[in-house]
């Protein structure tokens, strides 16, 4: 097939599955381009051609090891992007919170705004998803920053993100999930997103004196405590009662953040740490385990089986349908847990289960925005610079990246991304797309048309 | 405007979505008159940041508000330009609320002082999204409170609640479909050729969601288009510069298209003012002008139609009750309220003031709260918009007697 043809093909091959065609089984090009749709940010005629050659289990291996995979056409366009390589020190240094800035004077030059940290983020975010080879890394990185969201404009955050996002989520995305919670626990960004950092023991001395705000606002917090069981482990329904709530919220006073404006790093402070004995779960933590204490709540949960069904239900409603049947959420929850939380091992559950190829599973998902707009891309064969221009667009259809103000993320079911206000957001998107109207952005004309990345099909993957 | 699209292209693009529908444009107008009954609208502006209620609304009486602020303090009525505005021989406006003082003097202002959330949290993030969830101290409410009022049987339309912002706030969150748009005017298809050929292939989708989504955007778009048959004159009142006087204006303009508003919302920015905030004049008398000048413009705009509208403000919380060492103020506690429109009672400060002494301070730094953010929103909407189901819009909260803000 010609490379437009193709696209085309890839385009509406996704498309709206009605129970009509239920029964009939997949052929292989169809698989290939549903497989696609799901493990990347979108087919590309060269993705299709590519897995035609080596087959999806080949595919799926070799993108399982991200660091294996060259990936120079990124390393390039991000290269400009001078804050992503830059320590969260540095950051505070070169980009002054205004509250550090002195009163009168000049206001800082444009490029060292501190606003310019989140937009090279989502520059990097966009170029990424749109133009790396190591498209199923990409994918579990969105898949991550909204399951451990944090909310990049609240305070400080805006300086401790970018390490949030280089440091912490990204090395672990297809590692252990034991690893990627413990490293988010003691994570600048996340100790003040959910104000752990603040939480004392009701017992730790208050001294006024001390410049630590967490030593003078001593007291219990239990915005994380409560998250990280909610939202990061097992879930609303997991099984934890208020009490288990305060139990870990004191297992975790302590962990704090050294200095946030200064030296934004991980430290355990003993002082505000709570020593005496809790019980989390029905399981007694002993007396005296200082950092200990917040580890084992950690381990207790990445072990639980709760834990292990919420993450496969969610990673499930990533790839397959957002209302996965209990069946086989059981069965790749099991193979999380008996793999140690190891995600390398559930994908390939997920990616080779019956379910995944089934023909209803096809266009049963309804793209993110972030999603529609890369896989636009993609399809389109579009160059982009991904700067305000597009990320405006991005943010009208209810997606502004790295910005989800609430503790969810953003979430993967249908219902957030789909009614009239963002559904109009999107057809402009493919209008403007369509005809270059977005400064930054260019496709090839007449190679795609706005009618086919606006009609309901191309919504879907 | 939508008013500036010229005329034929209107009728060509109107035609063509209409044909359609195999409906005659006459129905569509007379839907959209018949819809256009001139319902009650409840209009938030969110003042993001937390506004300096001490410096807005001055309690010039109280010695203590300028032994606490040496360089930042208003001063108390008198002659001249820089000082405060007399209310009522306790409280003064800040001079930049000049535009408001004619609405305080005849009764369609009110001012709530020492109101806002009771929860102690000074994180903007916070603060600001107890206060848009309208449960303090639960994060866990699913919705805003502006959207679980839409949650009952009515069956409003499209345009029952817009929010004028860039996102949806959390305050319109929820299961509730509620608009959020950058204006009317760019709330169109921008290549109208598209719309016939992806208004039938949205409507044959299998996927409720998206073909009832996809209806109610052609649903709305068409009646903007109809609104627009029946020209409205372009409103001649000037609004300030910058996104928030447009997003005001553009309520304004929703509300005299009669296409069913109950709800809008905006936001102002920039009211954090940790440095140099200045007194009468500089950063908070800039913010106070722009935030005045816009809602006297919204007021004026909407003339007789007012009667119908109630508009009210709120911050995420006051700041300190002392000025820092930047000639600025910290993240404090109570603030005020603005209610103006409909049958408010004005004219006058509500609210205990629990005065500005240190024993009197909350947490031993910030203006104490007296009133609950609750019951003033709750009083509006009951009032106003006729709710009986507060328990529901604030879960867990008690109403306290009514204060008589709104007759």
């Amino acid at each position: 097939m010609a490379p437009a043809a193709l696209r085309r093909h890839a385009v509406l091959n996704t498309r709206d599955c009605g129970p009509a065609h239920a029964a009939v089984s997949l052929t292989d090009e169809q698989k290939i381009v549903h497989f696609l749709s799901r493990a990347s940010f979108g087919p590309t005629a060269a993705e299709i051609e590519k897995v035609k050659a080596n087959g999806i289990p080949a595919y799926l291996e070799e993108q399982l090891e991200p660091e294996k995979i060259p990936d120079p056409v990124v390393e390039e366009r991000l290269k400009n992007l001078k804050t992503l390589t830059l320590t969260s020190e540095e950051l505070l240094e070169l980009y002054p919170p205004p509250r550090q800035a002195p009163a009168k004077g000049n206001p800082p030059a444009a490029e060292q705004s501190p606003r310019n940290l989140i937009l090279e983020l989502q520059r990097a975010k966009l170029l990424r998803a749109v133009y790396s080879k190591r498209q199923l890394h990409e994918v579990m990185v969105d898949f991550w920053t909204n399951h451990f969201n944090v909310f990049a404009a609240k305070g400080i955050d805006r300086w401790l993100m970018t390490a949030y996002d280089r440091d912490t989520i990204r090395p672990r995305a297809l590692g252990r999930f034991r690893d990627l919670l413990l490293a988010t626990a003691q994570s600048p960004a996340m100790l003040f997103y959910l104000d752990n950092w603040l939480s004392a023991s009701p017992d730790a001395f208050a001294n006024r004196s001390n410049g630590n705000a967490a030593v003078r606002r001593a007291g219990l917090n239990e915005n994380y405590a409560r998250e990280l069981m909610e939202l990061h482990t097992l879930g609303v329904d997991g099984g934890y009662s208020q009490k288990d709530v305060g139990e870990v919220a004191r297992c975790f006073t302590g962990w704090t953040i050294r200095q946030p404006r200064g030296r934004p790093e991980f430290l355990f402070e003993r002082r505000l740490h709570d020593r005496r004995v809790k019980i989390v779960l029905g399981t007694p933590i002993a007396a005296g385990g200082g950092i200990e204490d917040g580890v084992k709540v950690i381990d207790l949960l990445a072990a639980h089986r709760s834990t292990a069904r919420f993450i496969s239900t969610k990673l499930l409603r990533r790839f397959v349908r957002d209302d996965p049947s209990a069946e086989l959420v059981a069965r790749v929850a099991d193979v999380f847990q008996q793999n140690g939380g190891d995600l390398k091992p559930t994908l390939r559950a997920i990616f080779t289960a019956p379910e995944f190829f089934s023909p209803d599973a096809v266009g049963a998902k309804i793209k993110k925005p972030i999603e529609y707009v890369a896989s636009a891309l993609r399809v389109a064969g579009g160059e982009t610079d991904a700067a305000q221009p597009i990320l405006r667009h991005l943010a009208g259809m209810g997606e502004p990246l790295f910005l989800s103000v609430p503790p969810t993320g953003f979430p993967d079911a249908a219902s957030t991304w789909i009614s009239p206000d963002m559904l109009l957001a999107r057809i402009n998107f493919a209008v403007d797309l369509a005809a270059n109207r977005i400064r930054g952005t260019r496709v090839r004309t007449g190679e795609i048309t706005a009618l086919a990345l606006a009609a309901p099909e191309f919504q879907k993957r | 405007m939508i008013m500036n699209i010229p005329r034929r292209v209107f009728l060509k693009s109107a035609g063509m979505g209409l044909l359609a529908l195999g409906l005659p444009p006459s129905f569509l107008v007379r839907a959209a008159a018949a819809d256009g009954k001139k319902n009650k609208v409840l209009v938030v502006i969110f003042q993001r940041g937390g506004m300096d209620g001490l410096n807005a609304v001055i309690p010039f009486k109280d010695r203590a508000y300028y032994a606490l602020r040496p360089t930042i303090a208003v001063a108390e009525p008198g002659s001249g330009a820089e000082r405060a505005i007399d209310l009522d021989g306790f409280y003064g406006f800040h001079p930049a609320l000049a535009p408001l003082k004619p609405l305080f003097a005849n009764g369609r202002l009110a001012v709530i002082q020492a109101t806002g959330s009771p929860d102690n949290s000074r994180s903007h993030f916070d603060a600001q999204d107890y206060m848009e969830l309208g449960t303090p101290g639960v994060k866990s409410a699913a919705d805003g409170w502006l959207n679980r009022l839409l949650q009952d049987s009515g069956n409003g339309g499209p345009f029952r609640a817009a929010a004028l912002t860039v996102r949806t706030p959390r305050i319109l969150s929820g299961n509730a479909p509620a608009l959020t748009l950058a204006s009317v005017e760019e709330f169109r298809l921008r290549d109208a050729m598209l719309a016939p050929a992806l208004e039938k292939s949205y409507a044959n989708v299998s996927d409720p969601m998206l073909r009832q989504s996809a209806a109610g955007m052609f649903e709305a778009m068409k009646i903007l288009k109809s609104a627009a048959v029946a020209p409205q004159p372009l409103s001649e009142v000037t609004y300030p510069n910058g996104r928030f006087g447009a997003s005001l204006k553009e309520i304004a303009h929703l509300i005299k298209l009669n296409v069913g508003l109950e709800i809008g919302f905006t936001s102002i920015e920039g009211w954090d003012t940790h440095v140099g905030e200045g007194g009468a004049s500089g950063q908070i008398a800039e913010r106070l002008k722009e935030l005045a000048e816009g809602m006297a413009s919204f007021e004026r705009d909407l003339g007789d139609r007012m009667e119908d509208v109630i508009l009210l403000t709120l911050s995420e919380f006051g700041r300190t009750a002392r000025e820092n060492g930047n000639r600025g103020t910290d993240h404090g506690h109570a603030n005020v309220m603005f209610v103006m429109g409909g049958k408010t009672k004005g004219g006058k400060v509500y609210g205990r003031w629990p005065g500005l002494d240190p024993d009197a301070l909350y947490e031993g730094r910030d203006l104490a709260l007296t009133t609950d953010f609750r019951a003033v929103c709750g009083e509006v909407v009951a009032r106003h918009l006729g709710r009986s189901d507060l328990g529901k819009v604030f879960p867990g909260y008690e109403m306290p007697r009514p204060l008589g803000i709104v007759a």
